[in-house]
């Protein structure tokens, strides 16, 4: 099933609606590599709140989205993880170190909010 | 059984089994008949050994009593149910007042010892009768004083079960003490279950509070070892998968140095000295400042 991704101002949502097969995850990498450049977003939220379970290769995928578009002057914030798959992804070594994270949709919101505060006076 | 030979083996068993029957009631008239004086020799006895000195010598008596009324009952009737209920009821009493196994079973094997002597003493005159009798007393006693000793052990179990029970969900309260400010105290040895069962407790808590921040408070750990490190380290990190951040607080000295020389990676980790410090590290980042009420009341 294809994950639909929404422009919301600066920001791209990506919500994962059911589990995802190898072949979604890699046409939402790409999705999310071509439209960050079209819409000039400046962050991508992914939210993985019906996400019962995630393999490595999920994992893997957003990390690389994370690293994607870093490469394309983008932020992500992952939000969304439920408790089991994040003590399961720990214990799998795949902590997705340096990425943020956030509880919900909102909250990631929030953080990208504040980081835009932090950002506008100083101008980077 | 050697006079009548034409006799079978299953009339001889069916006999055998007779004479054991009549020789159990000749037996269990002669301890209703001594009851008075077995009891008080038993009674005697138990306090002699210096067995249950944490009950008074009216109590011993008064158990002692029911005990031995109740053992000769299991030795009429031949069933144990009784005797059995006894057994927890009597452990259910003496076991919150510390009551020992040992004790326990040294009191009903002293009045095996008390019954069999008076067995001894009325019946040294006719040897076989005595060995005749000790045939049919002996494997009783030896059931009787299981039944106990295992009632007992049982009863003792039921309890340690129950109180490990509570202790498990008395041991991880997860705290709210702001808006989005989790405390997690963590009193006492931290084993693989409990720590797994911590970290479920934790993630949960952050979910429906909607944390953003989590102190962990480990003063009352007394020893860590790197499996207990790692499990740490791992509820940390699956903690700010969520998108919160955790605060790690009360490391005692010889926590500090094991975690040095077993060289568990803390670097991901914040730690602060204590509780307090945790909190207000906490606040900061929550956005909170606590001032004094003074200062605030002085501009209006």
């Amino acid at each position: 099933m294809e994950v639909p991704i929404l422009k919301q101002g600066e920001y791209l949502i990506a919500s994962v609606q059911s589990a995802l097969t190898d072949a979604d995850l890699m046409h939402l990498r790409e999705a999310i590599a071509e439209k960050v450049g079209r819409y000039r977003s400046r962050a991508v939220i992914v939210d993985v709140t019906a996400l019962d379970v995630m393999d490595s290769f999920a994992v893997r995928t957003l990390r690389d989205i994370a690293h994607m578009t870093k490469l394309r002057g983008a932020e992500t914030v992952i939000v969304g993880i439920q408790p089991e798959v994040a003590f399961a992804m720990v214990q799998l070594g795949l902590a997705l170190k340096g990425i943020a994270t956030a509880l919900d949709l909102e909250e990631g919101l929030a953080y990208l909010d504040s980081r835009s505060k932090e950002r506008v006076p100083g101008g980077r | 059984m050697k006079t009548k030979p034409m006799s079978s083996p299953a009339q001889d068993y069916r006999m055998a089994r007779e004479d054991t029957a009549g020789l159990l009631r000749e037996l269990v008239a002669h301890l209703r008949q001594n009851r008075t004086q077995l009891r008080e020799e038993w009674a005697r006895r138990i306090t002699q050994a210096q067995l249950l000195t944490a009950m008074t010598e009216e109590e011993i008596f008064a158990e002692a009593t029911s005990v031995y009324d109740n053992y000769v009952e299991a030795l009429e009737t031949g069933t144990f149910e009784a005797l059995q209920a006894y057994a927890r009821n009597l452990s259910e009493r003496i076991i919150p007042r510390g009551v020992e196994t040992h004790e326990v079973v040294g009191i009903v094997l002293l009045l095996r010892d008390v019954l069999a002597r008076s067995l001894f003493a009325k019946y040294k005159d006719d040897f076989d009768k005595l060995n005749r009798i000790l045939d049919a007393y002996e494997p009783a006693a030896n059931r009787i004083a299981n039944t106990v000793a295992v009632g007992f052990v049982q009863e003792r179990e039921r309890v340690i079960r129950q109180q490990q029970e509570a202790i498990r969900e008395l041991s991880t309260p997860v705290l709210q003490v702001r808006d989005r400010l989790l405390i997690l105290p963590i009193i006492g040895v931290i084993d693989p279950q409990r720590a797994r069962q911590l970290t479920e407790q934790l993630l949960r808590a952050i979910r429906t509070n909607r944390a953003k921040v989590v102190v962990i408070d480990i003063t009352g750990v007394a020893a860590m070892d790197s499996n207990v490190a790692n499990h740490l380290v791992q509820t940390v990190e699956a903690s700010r998968l969520l998108g919160a951040t955790v605060i790690v607080t009360g490391l005692s000295p010889e926590i500090a140095q094991t975690l040095v020389t077993i060289g568990v990676d803390l670097s991901e980790m914040t730690t602060v000295g204590d509780l307090q410090g945790g909190l207000e590290q906490a606040e900061r980042l929550l956005g909170y400042k606590v001032v004094p009420i003074e200062e605030t009341a002085q501009p209006a």
